[in-house]
């Protein structure tokens, strides 16, 4: 590694300021981060952790809407969101039990890895961001590969997903990294079903609209058999082609919809 | 350069530190306890895995001034207090769950956050809480029947 200095503030103002210098890097719970910068594919002349400041973290329900705080480690999620289960359940089969223990749902958020298990349950939810600034639609939020809408220096201070009548994540993990090869996130609300799936392509996150439709009328897997998803776009690399992900979207699909049933 | 007092398997420590030491370097290289190995370095292996207030954490992937204030726990300090070996490192003795010995360490943090976690679990349980922890010898069978010993023990 490069190195660096490491602040660690307490309030979100001082995070907020420390993070207007141009050469300092937001670090969450670092298990993206440190190993970027072992690989010094990053040179921030200063982090600034965001772990020791209490109100980004812990979790809240409240009126239908769940809210977790952006430090908030993928095991506190996996434990306490008791009134969202499929969201409790994905911060679950996150990598492995200590990178949960050390791993943020903001830091997973902000970093937008195309294969990030969280992304598809906030697109598939309608999910809220909260920075420090504004709110963002989880439809406006993810920009492509490791591209979100946060400006420079913006912090994400709480997400809140609203909680569906019934939801379901199916992960076909990518057996090294424990990433998802693909992953399928189907909620269903009073207004219609959302499917989001993550891991498949390059632009990360995307609506399987056409599954959308056609569940909307029926909640069952058969209403999707006739739908093929389209692998324009799709990633291919050593683990798959493109058409196996475009398949296993599919096949990811019906489990989550048949679990829901 | 940062200044952290940490508390390691009970004993107060504070040195001076360069903000990018990771954990794992400060308790092998300034401590001296090189019970905890670094195996892959790239958050992998589970070679390094310690606790830190009490949560399994990969200490390749954590600073160390992020662990200042914190109470950390090595494989050294999981011995019993008379110096014997504790139910779980007797359990792998025992069940030869370990062959090289390099991913002991962490693999016995790992059981023993389990336990703490889960003090009865079924082998699916441990055979899923050790994802993180990577052994080239045993093909796992022994050290899932250690923990399930010590479990049991």
């Amino acid at each position: 590694m490069y190195s660096f200095d490491i602040e660690r503030p307490t309030t979100l103002e001082d995070a907020v300021e420390a993070l207007k210098d141009e050469e300092a890097q937001a670090l969450a719970g670092g298990q993206t981060l440190i190993p970027t910068l072992k690989q010094r594919l990053a040179a921030p002349e200063r982090l600034i952790s965001l772990t020791s400041i209490p109100e980004l973290k812990g979790v809240s329900a409240k009126d239908g809407w769940i809210t977790i705080g952006a430090a908030t480690t993928h095991a506190e999620v996996a434990k306490s969101v008791s009134a969202y289960p499929a969201l409790a359940a994905l911060a679950g089969q996150i990598g492995d039990p200590a990178v949960r223990n050390r791993g943020t749902i903001g830091g997973t958020l902000a970093n937008n890895d195309p294969a990030a298990c969280y992304s598809a349950a906030a697109l598939a939810s309608g999910a809220v961001i909260q920075t420090n600034t504004r709110e963002i639609a989880a439809a406006d939020y993810f920009l492509g590969m490791f591209e979100t809408a946060l400006e420079e220096g913006e912090i994400i201070i709480q997400v809140r997903f609203p909680i569906p009548e019934v939801a379901s994540y199916q992960k076909f993990a990518q057996p090294a990294s424990r990433f998802a090869l693909v992953g399928v996130f189907v909620a269903k609300f009073a207004d219609g079903v959302r499917v989001a799936v993550t891991g498949a392509a390059e632009e990360g996150v995307f609506r399987w609209s056409e599954a959308e439709a056609a569940l909307d009328s029926s909640l069952a897997p058969e209403s999707i058999d006739a739908l093929e998803a389209d692998d324009d776009g799709l990633i291919a690399d050593i683990h798959g082609t493109a058409a196996y992900r475009a398949h296993l979207i599919k096949v990811l699909a019906r489990r989550a919809i048949s679990a829901m049933s | 350069m940062t200044k952290i007092s940490i508390s390691v398997n009970g004993e107060s420590k504070s040195a001076e530190v360069e903000d990018r030491t990771l954990l794992s370097h400060f308790l092998r290289e300034n401590l001296g306890l090189t019970g905890t190995h670094i195996g892959c370095d790239t958050s992998q292996c589970g070679a390094c895995l310690v606790h830190v207030d009490g949560l399994a954490v990969k200490s390749c992937t954590m600073f160390a001034v992020e662990a200042d204030g914190t109470d950390v726990r090595t494989i050294e300090g999981m011995a019993n207090a008379d110096g014997s070996l504790s139910k779980i490192q007797a359990a792998f003795q025992e069940h030869h769950g370990l062959q090289c010995g390099f991913c002991t360490p962490g693999m016995v943090m790992s059981a023993a956050a389990l336990l703490k976690e889960n003090p009865d679990p079924s082998e699916e349980d441990i055979r899923e809480y050790l994802e993180g922890n990577i052994c080239r010898c045993t093909g796992y069978h022994n050290i899932v029947k250690a923990i399930q010993a010590a479990a049991a023990a």
